[in-house]
């Protein structure tokens, strides 16, 4: 059975202001599923409507076989959630607030205790337990966050972003976490870094103004891609359309020529006799995650320019 | 399934909300047990005594209402600033069981002003057992109120400068407006009218019967009973139809 199952998911704010657009997919139940995309792309209500947060507008979806709407209460038993503004109470300690959540999921006193100890050991932060955390680091304070939900017993988590503002190597700690976690749980992460989703997630989707626009394992998404090679241009170099491929513009403004393995090599013998600066790679998720929610680029589709 | 404990899910929202940030911050106890006490004082002085009974009647009903309608800002900071009212969603909690622990925090909260302000009352307030029945069932009625209208208002906040807003007219409506500390004759007509928009001037009414110093007719009081118990009544009936615990 699906872990994630949606359709036609449609969530209208306002009338006429859709941050959801049908959104259908079935997620396997394995595992880490991340969704990716950029600001506004419709993550947060995505997560927000599965994790029972939020009502949906129009269409169905469950969770491990529950309705979000009709069996919210069923499916709450499952779940946990880090919302993406998050944070840990300022008044209270770690052992505090880890605790009193687990409380409120039921737990006892001393079994509560128990999962805290256990939890701030594993996550390498027991020494910050009594310390209040308005006094932590940005970074412990997210680990906090996520110890919380760790520590209970859910076997569905929802995190929203969750090594959003953490330094590289409390990234790499978080990740190792996750990847434990995930022989036993199933974890529906959201991020801005690709090579979060890369180094972590068995499936993953990737969402464009309110619109899922690609899913599947990184192999997948590879193939839904259809040249495996990517030519970075460096400098100021007017780049044309290849004979085969296509020309998208990356995030950091570079022109990206996307296109064959052959080509690729065509194209850098060019560019290395025109002194241009270029990067040749095989395809990676910046790459397929550029290519598929790339804008057009004027001139694009001309083939007015002289070939390569 | 897991068993859950409701006494646990209790525990949790007394012990966040009320226990740790008075064993963290222990200028919020000194702040907690003064609270009620400024008027209580103004009034006691400006009347020369004769209104201290009144007054420390008032005090009883205001600290319990207080303590329901700060709800409001208490939630609504730990959901707009912590987002722990998400947290809390996406979890076992049940909204009523999570209203009902917050609630419980507020009383624990106000316990130690509470103890003081019964010390007083059993000094200056002579008056029978039914009499002293009467004002806790009126202090009780008064907080499941204002508890309900914090709770219900704090889900409907999307931010918390929007709490401040509901927090100014719940304050006007329930601390300005109604004679709690004074009988509602010094008030001049035709302001007594206005008055009588607010549930606590009903609540008054009835504990300053008990004092002694004003007299109400029967029917007046029993009017003031069906008053405070219909709209705490009506209350929770919004606080059940009307919370937003699932957002739209």
């Amino acid at each position: 059975m699906d872990m994630l199952n949606l359709q036609n998911v449609t969530k209208e704010y306002e009338p006429g202001k859709k941050a959801l657009k049908s959104v259908s997919m079935s997620v396997p139940a394995n595992g880490i599923f991340a969704l990716i995309g950029r600001n506004g792309a419709g993550k947060t209500t995505l997560i927000r409507i599965l994790s029972t947060q939020l009502s949906l507008t129009s269409g169905r979806a469950s969770v491990d076989g529950l309705d979000v709407m009709k069996d919210a209460q069923d499916l709450r038993e499952i779940i946990a959630c880090v919302p993406q503004e998050g944070r840990a109470i300022g008044w209270l300690t770690p052992r505090q607030f880890i605790v009193s959540y687990l409380m409120w999921r039921g737990f006892s006193s001393k079994e509560a205790t128990e999962r805290f100890e256990k939890v701030m050991k594993e996550l390498g932060i027991s020494r910050y337990s009594d310390t209040l955390n308005r006094m932590l680091s940005g970074g412990t304070k997210r680990k906090v966050l996520v110890g919380m939900v760790i520590a209970s017993e859910a076997r569905i988590l929802f995190l929203d972003e969750p090594t959003t503002g953490l330094d590289p190597i409390s990234r790499h700690d978080l990740w190792s976490t996750l990847s434990r976690l995930k022989k036993d749980r199933f974890i529906f992460l959201t991020t801005h870094y690709l090579e979060e989703a890369e180094a972590l997630a068995d499936n993953i989707g990737i969402m464009e103004e309110g619109r899922l626009m690609s899913l599947g394992t990184l192999d997948e998404l590879r193939n839904h891609v259809k040249y495996p090679y990517s030519i970075k241009i460096l400098s100021d170099y007017r780049a044309k359309k290849p004979r085969q491929g296509d020309l998208i513009k990356g995030v950091d403004g570079h022109i990206q020529i996307v296109t064959t393995e052959k080509e690729a090599r065509r194209i850098s013998r060019h560019l290395i006799d025109k002194k241009v600066k270029f990067a040749m790679n095989p395809l990676t998720l910046d790459d397929i995650f550029y290519y598929i929610v790339r804008k057009p680029i004027e001139g694009e589709e001309s083939n007015e320019e002289e070939e390569y | 399934m897991k068993k859950r404990s409701i006494s646990s899910q209790l525990i949790a929202s007394i012990m966040v909300n009320a226990i740790y940030a008075m064993v963290n911050y222990p200028i919020v106890l000194v702040s907690t047990i003064l609270a009620p006490f400024s008027l209580l004082i103004v009034i006691s002085f400006i009347s020369h005594g004769s209104l201290t009974p009144v007054a420390i009647g008032g005090a009883l009903i205001m600290t319990m209402i207080s303590s329901g309608t700060s709800m409001q800002q208490d939630l609504s900071h730990l959901k707009n600033d912590f987002k722990v009212q998400d947290m809390i969603v996406s979890s076992p909690v049940r909204a009523w069981v999570y209203f009902l622990g917050m609630s419980l925090s507020q009383i624990v909260y106000v316990i130690p002003a509470l103890i003081a302000l019964v010390i007083l009352a059993a000094v200056y307030i002579h008056a029978t057992a039914i009499g002293y029945l009467s004002i806790i069932a009126v202090m009780l009625i008064m907080f499941v109120f204002a508890s309900a209208l914090g709770f219900v208002l704090s889900t409907l906040s999307s931010d918390v400068v929007q709490s401040w807003g509901f927090s100014g007219i719940v304050s006007t409506v329930m601390s300005a407006l109604p004679p709690v500390y004074y009988p509602i004759t010094y008030i001049p007509m035709p302001f007594q009218y206005l008055a009588y928009l607010s549930p606590a001037t009903y609540a008054a009414e009835i504990v300053q019967n008990i004092t002694g110093l004003t007299s109400f007719s029967t029917g007046t009081i029993l009017i003031d009973w069906t008053v405070i118990i219909a709209v705490t009544a009506a209350m929770l009936f919004i606080a059940m139809k009307k919370s937003k615990w699932r957002e739209d």
